[in-house]
């Protein structure tokens, strides 16, 4: 059991790197805490697997050191660094029966042979995988699977961390919901970090207590769902996670205030005055967008219904700005005037929120 | 779902099939079976002969030396180039550019005609002006495949592991190249000794093209003729004269139609029995 800390991290696929500036993950410095539940969140492309690799030791990064604690494993072999992974699309050894799978991992460890035969019964319990324990492996369902390369994991007592890389993918729906509860189960009891990658913020909101947002190489945020929700860090934390996402609209700088189409927008915080060519957003979820008698003048455009709420999208000359209006709130015909929670409402400066 | 139409007209479209299937196999096939149950001197004049040649055939002593010849043989290339193959599909580089090298060094093997690697490797392996032979002599070692039958089998089976052993390297590597990345992966992980990548993921991956491999190297090697014809003739002596090299002698050299088609069949049967039991064996074991 250990905190993982990456130091200044970065890698690159390229081998001329200095040439092509071509990384895919940007330096970064990261700590994961002894215990947590991680979610790394993030696009297709974005860099998760990358890391995923280098915690792991499937891959030594180009720069940077990774540490156990105060050991620096940035060398270590996989087998050397008490991790345990879980893959997309499930690895099970075909030949074998579901328990030689699990005992795989301990064997070549070298544990007595009554040792392990206990602990693989332990942990089959755990799975609800001890009806099947002497079946061929690969008779078993994706679920089934998946739970027997996770198994290969937590047999071990001494893993530092779990990863999980998109481990759902290939799972049919309805036990996809089964398989992360009972993740989230297991973290409970076995108190070992875990790490799982996925680009659907709904796995991730759900499991993790932690989420760490990657975007193009970069960690953007790393943040409770709670924090990410009401306030991103960036813009991509904010049309990325909602549904739908954050409205972000241009702005300008008058008087030190930011001024939308001719509206002054007061913002949560006071800020410190960004570069003179930054690019100005305001940032606003359209859960704190509220009709009112004035504000700024918008026309109703679209108004979708999707239960216990409905989602209007308005327009201000060729801007958007979608509305998230809870039930019993009536909507106005065609032309309203909206308003922006102050609390709620942010300035961003080339992506990044100006504080 | 409306009535199934009904139009004579579809057997023409199944018979150009069926027309190609009885010239060049059900035709020729008969024509095999027509000799081997008569007897006949010529000028199309045949005597009804019923079993006889079969028996003859079942009971030459001929007949199961080069039964025993061609068994042997078969066993010692299967034995030399599957795991050969493998071994080699293993060492081959996964990506860069030396995989293209590797391949068509690989292929360039299967591109030569049997004959001519039954040419090369007589001119390769004579004593005198061979280099291969006159190498070995030169190391002292006393080689002649033209009159010894250790040195004639020694050659013909190493002539025969230079051109096939590919087509299972081939197979192997393509079998290799189909296991993700993600079970290296996982096997790094649990701490898998290189033996147990090999024993538990990649023979289990490999064993379907490693099938079809022995399969063909069984099949081909069973009806071997023009390379070990051109290199050896069958001699020294009949030490070399494998099933079709007999059966060449006996139904061209000696012209005894009827025997040699009772041989032909027993030959075919033969192929038949032991492929579907090698198959079946190897299938079995998917199933369970």
């Amino acid at each position: 059991m250990a905190n993982i800390t990456l130091n200044k991290i970065r890698h690159s696929y390229t081998a001329d790197i200095e040439k092509s500036g071509d990384w895919a993950l940007k330096e970064m410095d990261v700590v994961w805490q002894d215990g947590g539940a991680y979610a790394l969140l993030g696009p297709s492309g974005c860099g998760k697997t990358t890391l995923l690799n280098i915690i792991s030791g499937l891959l030594v990064p180009t720069e940077g050191r990774v540490l156990f604690d105060d050991r620096d494993v940035t060398d270590l072999p996989s087998d050397q660094r008490q991790i345990a992974q879980v893959f997309q699309f499930p690895v099970v050894y075909d030949t074998m029966t579901v328990f030689d799978n699990l005992a795989f991992p301990l064997r070549n460890r070298g544990m007595a042979p009554d040792m392990i035969t206990a602990r693989v019964h332990e942990i089959a319990q755990m799975l609800d995988l001890e009806e099947v324990l002497n079946n061929r492996a690969s008779g078993l369902t994706a679920d089934g699977k998946q739970k027997i390369s996770l198994g290969r994991g937590l047999v071990r007592s001494d893993v530092n961390v779990i990863m999980f890389d998109e481990p759902l993918t290939v799972i049919d729906p309805h036990l996809k919901w089964l398989l992360r509860s009972k993740l989230k189960e297991l973290h409970q009891q076995v108190k070992a970090t875990m790490i799982y990658v996925t680009h659907d913020q709904t796995e991730a909101l759900t499991f993790a207590d932690k989420v760490v947002v990657m975007h193009d190489g970069v960690v953007v945020q790393i943040g409770t769902p709670v924090e990410l929700f009401e306030k991103p860090n960036h813009t991509f934390v904010g049309h990325f996670i909602g549904s739908p996402g954050m409205n972000l609209l241009p702005c300008e700088l008058h008087n030190g205030e930011p001024r939308f189409e001719g509206h002054t927008i007061g913002v949560s915080a006071p800020f410190k005055m960004p570069q003179p060519n930054a690019q100005l957003q305001i940032g606003i979820r359209p859960e704190f967008v509220r009709f009112a008698e004035q504000g700024l003048p918008v026309d109703i455009v679209k108004v979708d219904d999707v239960g216990r709420y409905r989602i209007v999208e308005t327009r201000i000359n060729n801007q958007t700005i979608k509305i998230v209006s809870p039930e019993g709130i009536s909507i106005p015909a065609d032309k309203a005037h909206i308003r922006f929670e102050q609390e709620s409402t942010h300035l961003y400066a080339d992506h990044w929120i100006l504080t | 779902m409306s009535e199934k139409t009904t139009n004579q007209k579809a057997w023409l479209l199944v018979a150009p099939v069926v027309i190609l299937v009885a010239f060049n196999a059900l035709i020729p096939l008969m024509t095999v079976v027509n000799y081997s149950v008569q007897e006949t001197f010529g000028d199309n004049v045949f005597f009804w002969e019923g079993m006889k040649w079969f028996e003859d055939v079942l009971h030459s002593e001929r007949f199961h030396a080069s039964l025993l010849r061609q068994l042997s043989f078969t066993g010692i290339i299967l034995a030399i180039e599957v795991p050969l193959g493998v071994a080699i599909a293993l060492t081959m580089p996964k990506k860069g550019p030396w995989v293209s090298v590797c391949l068509v060094l690989m292929a360039l093997p299967l591109l030569i005609p049997w004959n001519v690697v039954g040419a090369m490797w007589n001119i390769f392996a004579l004593p005198d002006i061979g280099l291969l032979g006159k190498m070995i002599n030169g190391l002292g070692i006393d080689y002649n495949f033209t009159q010894q039958p250790m040195a004639a089998w020694f050659t013909t089976i190493l002539m025969d592991v230079w051109h096939w052993t590919s087509l299972v390297v081939l197979l192997a590597y393509a079998g290799l190249c189909s296991i993700p990345d993600a079970y290296y992966q996982a096997a790094r992980i649990d701490g898998a000794s290189r033996w147990a990548v090999f024993r538990f993921i990649q023979l289990p991956k490999m064993k379907r093209v490693l099938t079809i491999a022995v399969l063909l190297r069984f099949m081909d090697s069973f009806m071997i003729y023009t390379e070990p014809f051109v290199l050896t003739g069958g001699g020294p002596g009949n030490t070399t004269t494998f099933l079709s090299i007999d059966l060449v002698k006996i139904a061209l050299g000696q012209f005894d139609l009827g025997p040699a088609a009772a041989m032909s069949l027993i030959y075919f049967l033969i192929i038949l029995l032991l492929s579907w039991i090698f198959y079946t064996l190897m299938m079995r074991n998917e199933e369970q």
